[in-house]
């Protein structure tokens, strides 16, 4: 028997919420430690039906809009004026790779002691953990621009921004797109620790509120609700962009 | 005279120090003159065209071309972005030329280089000949009074590029463009050229013009066009042999 792609996948999903129900059934731990899918899915329907998870996913999106935005402004013209800049790109190589290799929740003392316990602080977080992938991809895209067909543009008569707009800009689409992508992946998880760490609503509070109350179906149904709103950005806004555009440009 | 080079040197830096590309090139070419160039690859040919076109400059020696240079490549090099026509239009929409006035200049130039009907076509959807012949267009439409070619159809097939010299005569008799091509196929040269300038080995000079008196539309099976290319090719042997025979001088 033959599957397509999608059935094999949900096929798969319903052996795991099967294998989940099994260990539940035979009771290894107590139901307070391993909830059935059942239970789960209550909290689920409970957790939104009283507004609680809305109002976290809200202001969990309100953060990560607002610092994901600042970081893509900020992270896309540091990646076009570095790309410009030879010495500049030269003098601060070591620098821009070093500050992305640290997790960005170690950016939380800084933030707490400067900002103080408010949003401005998470925003922070969020921002430095997002703006230099986006700043490094801007970069690599921009250099990776083929010379011909800059020389192309130029013949044609686009010069300095005209050549950035109808060139350049156009040229990295794709790639910026995937930068894109990646830097949201990163503003997420940041969002997410910042907010575990640091009691102030939000996704990653319920998260903690359910640990704290020992009720681990709170806690599944919250990751639950963070794992889809990740996949719906990464997989189905991002992803179907990045695809139609790069069918588009024929890559 | 629509162009004339004056005693043209050029040099280029590499790892190894100072290379020099250009030694001495002088040319002339008329009013809607076709001319060719061919020569042993890395004799400096594809250098001149770029001096013509003034994306380099000379060391020394002049250049003066009455009006503007349009330049074409071995790759086509379109913006896999926009449509066939959009390709086309690029020049004239950043010269911010009227819309309307636009799609007609378009059209006139999808039809002449038989692209009517290709209109709302990527890239990635065409043929390389098509390809090549959407540069065409995007070049022409700018009003180049000498179109520069570099081994425009080096990267298409035979049959392709034959029907690419047909096209290209009949485009150049239409346009009387100043063409400058660039070929190390000296039959491809002599298909198309009223002259054909052999270029010696590096530092490329100009060995021999040769003047190509046929009538047109010329064919690449002519028989006095074999009979000129074999000419020609004599005098190409020796500096491709030069060339072999300094790579060797190279190697040990």
């Amino acid at each position: 028997m033959k599957f397509n792609k999608a059935s094999k996948q949900i096929l798969f999903f319903l052996f795991l919420l099967f294998v989940w129900w099994l260990v539940y059934k035979l009771r290894i731990w107590p139901v307070w430690l391993f909830p059935s899918p059942l239970n789960v899915f209550n909290t689920l329907v409970k957790g939104f039906a009283s507004k609680k998870f809305l109002i976290g996913i809200a202001i969990s999106l309100k953060r990560i809009f607002l610092g994901f935005g600042i970081s893509l402004l900020l992270g896309t013209t540091l990646g076009f004026v570095i790309a410009k800049i030879k010495w500049l790109r030269e003098a601060t190589e070591p620098f821009i790779l070093g500050l992305q290799t640290l997790p960005s929740i170690c950016w939380l003392p800084l933030a707490l002691l400067w900002f103080g316990l408010n949003e401005t602080a998470i925003i922070f977080v969020v921002i430095m953990g997002t703006i230099l992938s986006i700043t490094i991809s801007v970069k690599g895209a921009v250099m990776n621009v083929t010379p011909a067909l800059l020389n192309v543009g130029r013949m044609l008569g686009a010069k300095g921004i005209d050549l950035y707009k109808q060139v350049i800009f156009p040229a990295i689409l794709p790639s910026y797109v995937t930068g894109i992508k990646h830097g949201w992946s990163f503003a997420w998880r940041s969002l997410m620790s910042g907010e575990m760490l640091f009691i102030s609503a939000g996704l990653g509070q319920l998260l903690m509120m359910g640990r704290e109350l020992n009720d681990m179906s709170q806690v599944m149904a919250v990751m639950i609700v963070i794992i889809l709103i990740g996949v719906l950005f990464e997989q189905f806004v991002f992803g179907n962009i990045e695809r139609g555009l790069r069918r588009k440009w024929g890559v | 005279m629509k162009l004339r080079i004056n005693n043209i040197n050029k040099s280029f830096r590499n790892d190894s120090g100072i290379v020099p590309a250009l030694s001495n090139v002088s040319l002339e070419a008329k009013e809607g003159e076709f001319v060719c160039l061919v020569g042993p690859s890395g004799c400096g040919k594809s250098s001149l065209l770029n001096l013509v076109a003034g994306l380099e400059v000379p060391d020394s020696g002049s250049i003066d071309v009455q009006g503007k240079t349009g330049l074409m490549f071995q790759e086509p090099t379109l913006f896999p972005w926009l449509k066939v026509k959009d390709n086309v239009a690029f020049g004239l929409k950043v010269a911010k030329k009227d819309d309307t006035k636009i799609d007609e200049v378009v059209d006139y130039f999808l039809k002449l280089v038989h692209l009517k009907g290709f209109e709302e076509a990527y890239p990635h959807e065409l043929s390389g000949g098509m390809k090549q012949r959407v540069a065409l267009a995007r070049t022409l439409i700018m009003k180049p009074d000498v179109l520069l070619m570099d081994e425009p159809f080096a990267a298409l097939d035979a049959q392709t590029r034959e029907i690419m010299y047909r096209e290209l005569q009949e485009i150049w008799r239409l346009t009387k463009k100043n063409i400058v091509f660039v070929t190390h196929n000296v039959r491809e040269a002599v298909v198309l050229g009223d002259r054909v300038a052999v270029f010696t080995a590096r530092p490329g000079s100009i060995k021999k013009v040769f003047k190509v008196d046929l009538p047109r539309p010329r064919d690449i099976g002519d028989l006095e066009v074999i009979k000129i290319s074999n000419e020609i090719n004599k005098e190409l042997k020796e500096e491709v042999e030069k060339v072999i025979k300094e790579m060797e001088t190279h190697e040990v």
